[in-house]
């Protein structure tokens, strides 16, 4: 508990924001969330202007599963929230529960990735692909990037999880975990969305 | 064997006798480079100085060098162009050559040289006119710089291998599309802009936080110098329209590299869709140029007329106002699509608004002229012809905000002319100035101010010979992108007087370029650091700055403090022992090994070879895992060092 109490009446500064490094690429970090949230805007709006254009192939009516979405969504959302536990051990200083919660995290998101995968590969067999339709392309193209964010953000949270192994909670390692939740609760936000505008939208509309 | 032949026939550009030409010069060139730096055994200097630098100031200078020669290769394509152009019934080019010609002097223009300046020049100054080391993130910087030139030497491979992209440089669908344009050449122009795209995105996040965060104590954001106030405002319209043309950029390469059908009518795609996404990016892209532009010019109107800049406040509130407006007007560009006078109406009526706080800006420029102590450096001239050329620009551009009287200028010369005078009257004049002020302290030596104006009386009337012509003949009905024409429409002459305004201003860079030349052996050096009596933080060391910038970070009062520090005396004690160590951070070989990945993944792509795709992203990816595991990426500068640089910069006290 000794990051939390305060001794020199200084505010409370959390580790990660220690350093003037540290607190730069964190600010840095937004800036970059925010670019991607223009480019994800991009690619909804261009599904949205798509939507019914599937030029006689599937709709999004006859290709939606509940089951998977939701499944997809629940697992998502809890993993956010075990990520942000993650971020609260690391305040705490206690590196083994930072790096337990991390892999919890990680194997959440490994279990959405295979739901993903699941279903896209579904979509083909059914003769549903990337060159249906304008429809499709942009389904797929707008989901898969978000699925592309997950599995890098996998590969980058396993790299952590290595270094907090290795070197224990420092300013620098606190800093990677904090970026990394940032990232991570990131695509949740971006998954409500999708869920709204893409699953929810397509079973209605 | 006949299969070898085929592939190299068709990997390799042939049948053109000026491309042959192309090729022996790349081979003699790059042979020539090979054997100075070896027989001088420059290499290690150049690996460790040059290519693996953090260095803010170093990286501003590769920026600006790469830029020149892109200024000379899309000059190149103005002047065969011109050439083509120049009476009827030519047939210097065929008109596949003079397609590829355009498409390749628009796109390297804006994308390779303007841009590229610009930002060179943010590196130069930004720096040091907020008081800091370095920019936020160094390796970052370096980064986006090893991308940007990643994506251009890709962009400029088409012409020699492969060929081409010929569909413009705003390359609409479907024109650009598999079906109409088969072959590598647009993959080149997808895969080149995309990883130099994605190095200035990094740009714009980099100098947002290095603005936002470190600047010197005391200097609030009112009180910064007004072109760090427009690369502020620039970065934010970069981190804004940037992903825009990269979705844009993959979505076009997605439907030509795996059919999908994004811009395809048939499976229900909407062409017009790659347009509107190209000028949501496209037309705020025209401000990250030209307001860095306005940021230079404040600053050599300020100096040069010796007093404060007029208006302050009124000069940013109209920057920020312009980023705001610049991202909605992109439907302008494309009046003629046929989406009704509703949509038209709001976008006529918000590029017109544009005008207001630009005027404002002129006005305020005017008014810090008045009652100055003018000196006509060959930096000032370029920033007093800017404003009567950027007024001509800007007026015209106007004229074709209004959206009926569009459907008669819409792709004439009229517009060509038009673009041509905000981006040369403003951006290209703005790079000569800033190049001629800043020489100095990237240098150490000042340009010769004789040569320099000869440059810019000969460059700044043969534009006005060139494009002046253009507005009429564009009136007279001559529309853009046309290889010939027959005689007898009355365009004859007017193409010819535009033609030799064009060899015009290709005399004048030459006579920069000797300039350079002749400077750096016989120019007059800069011993003071701060040789136009300046009044802003980078002339308060010396030139070039040392590594670090300042021995010590000043405190700042007010606008222009440097001006009174000088007044006062306190500019002393930015070099006042005794001085403790500085934390810098260490030089990289990763940027640029990253870089090369992305040109292995790039061309790979291009030539839709998806395996060596992935070998590139897995090289890419495998950079970014080095780096994170890395630990030791800074130093400390020992103070006997420090003292012994200030003490050769005669500073020591």
């Amino acid at each position: 508990m000794a990051a939390v109490t305060n001794h020199n009446n200084k505010p409370y500064e959390p580790l990660e924001y220690s350093t003037e490094e540290g607190s730069l690429r964190i600010f840095g970090f937004w800036l970059f969330l925010a670019a991607d949230m223009v480019l994800f805007a991009c690619l909804f709006a261009t599904y949205l202007m798509y939507i019914h254009h599937t030029a006689g192939g599937p709709s999004s009516k006859e290709l939606f599963e509940v089951k998977d979405f939701m499944i997809e969504t629940v697992d998502l959302l809890v993993s956010s929230f075990t990520c942000g536990l993650a971020t609260l051990e690391m305040r705490r200083g206690n590196k083994k529960a930072t790096i337990a919660w991390l892999i919890v995290t990680l194997i959440l998101g490994l279990v959405f990735i295979g739901f993903e995968v699941k279903e896209f590969t579904g979509m083909v067999q059914e003769g549903a692909t990337l060159q249906t339709s304008a429809f499709l392309t942009s389904f797929f193209i707008l989901v898969g990037t978000h699925g592309c964010h997950v599995s890098i953000g996998i590969l980058w949270m396993l790299c952590i999880i290595a270094q907090l192994a290795t070197r224990g909670i420092n300013a620098q390692t606190a800093r990677k975990v904090f970026i990394i939740g940032l990232y991570w609760h990131f695509l949740d936000v971006i998954w409500i969305f999708l869920f709204t505008a893409v699953y929810l939208t397509g079973l209605v509309l | 064997m006949e299969n070898i032949k085929h592939f190299l026939g068709n990997f390799f550009v042939t049948g053109e006798p000026m491309i042959y030409m192309a090729d022996v010069a790349i081979v003699l060139v790059s042979l020539g480079i090979i054997f100075v730096l070896t027989y001088f055994k420059k290499w290690k200097w150049l690996w460790k100085e040059w290519l693996t630098t953090v260095d803010a100031k170093k990286i501003g200078i590769m920026y600006i060098i790469a830029a020149l020669l892109m200024l000379f290769r899309g000059g190149v394509d103005a002047l065969l162009m011109r050439t083509q152009l120049a009476l009827p019934n030519l047939h210097f080019l065929d008109s596949q050559h003079y397609n590829e010609i355009f498409t390749t002097h628009g796109t390297i223009m804006i994308l390779f040289m303007a841009m590229p300046f610009i930002i060179g020049l943010f590196n130069i100054a930004v720096p040091l006119q907020i008081g800091a080391r370095d920019v936020a993130f160094p390796f970052l910087n370096a980064v986006s710089f090893w991308l940007f030139f990643a994506g251009a030497m890709l962009f400029n491979l088409s012409f020699v291998i492969g060929g081409s992209p010929d569909a413009g440089w705003t390359s609409y669908t479907p024109l650009a599309g598999k079906e109409l344009d088969p072959g590598v050449g647009e993959n080149y122009y997808l895969l080149g802009l995309q990883i130099a795209g994605i190095g200035t995105l990094a740009t714009g996040v980099n100098f947002f936080t290095t603005i936002i965060k470190m600047r010197a104590p005391g200097m609030s954001l009112m009180k910064m110098p007004m072109f760090t106030w427009s690369v502020l405002v620039t970065s934010v319209i970069i981190m804004f329209a940037f992903p825009v043309l990269t979705v844009a950029l993959a979505m076009l390469t997605i439907d030509r590299l795996f059919d999908a059908h994004f811009f395809t009518v048939a499976a229900g795609g909407q062409p017009m869709q790659w347009a509107n996404l190209f000028w949501i990016w496209g037309h705020p892209e025209v401000y990250i140029v030209i307001l860095p532009a306005f940021g230079v010019f404040s600053e050599v109107i300020a100096t040069f007329s010796r007093k404060k800049l007029f208006g302050y406040h009124a000069m940013v509130f109209s920057m920020v106002a312009i980023s705001v407006l610049g991202f909605i007007t992109w439907v302008h560009h494309f009046f003629t699509m046929g989406a009704g006078p509703g949509v038209n109406s709001f976008f006529s009526l918000s590029t017109m608004l544009i005008a207001i706080p630009t005027g404002v800006k002129v006005f305020n420029w005017l008014f810090t002229l008045n009652k100055g102590k003018i000196q006509f450096t060959t930096a000032m001239l370029w920033a007093l012809a800017f404003i009567p050329n950027f007024l001509i620009g800007g007026l015209t551009g106007v004229m074709l905000a209004v959206a009926p009287a569009d459907y008669q200028y819409h792709n004439s010369y009229f517009l060509i002319s038009h673009f041509h005078y905000v981006l040369i009257g403003g951006t290209v004049f703005a790079a000569f100035a800033g190049l001629t002020y800043w020489w100095p302290k990237m240098f150490g030596h000042i340009l010769n101010e004789r040569l320099g104006k000869w440059a810019f009386w000969v460059f700044m009337i043969s534009f006005n010979v060139c494009f002046l012509p253009m507005y009429l003949v564009g009136l007279l009905g001559m529309t853009r992108r046309m290889y010939t024409y027959p005689a007898g429409l009355g365009w004859t002459s007017l193409n010819l007087i535009e033609t030799i305004g064009a060899f015009g201003m290709g005399l004048g860079f030459i006579i920069m370029v000797y300039n350079i030349y002749w400077s750096a052996r016989y120019g007059e050096r800069d011993t003071t650091g701060d040789p136009w009596d300046g009044r802003t933080l980078e002339w308060a060391t010396t030139s070039p700055a040392p590594e670090y910038n300042f021995a010590h970070i000043p405190t700042i009062q007010q606008v222009d403090d440097f001006y009174y520090m000088k007044k006062e005396g306190r500019q002393k004690e930015i070099s006042k022992a005794p001085y403790k160590p500085i934390h810098m951070p260490n030089n990289s070989g990763v940027p640029i090994i990253m870089a090369v990945f992305f040109f292995i993944g790039g061309f790979g792509l291009v030539f839709e070879w998806i395996w060596m795709g992935i070998l590139g992203g897995i090289g890419v990816l495998a950079c970014m895992l080095y780096r994170s595991f890395e630990t030791h990426d800074h130093h400390y500068i020992p103070v006997d060092e420090i003292e012994r640089t200030e003490r050769e910069a005669g500073r020591f006290s």
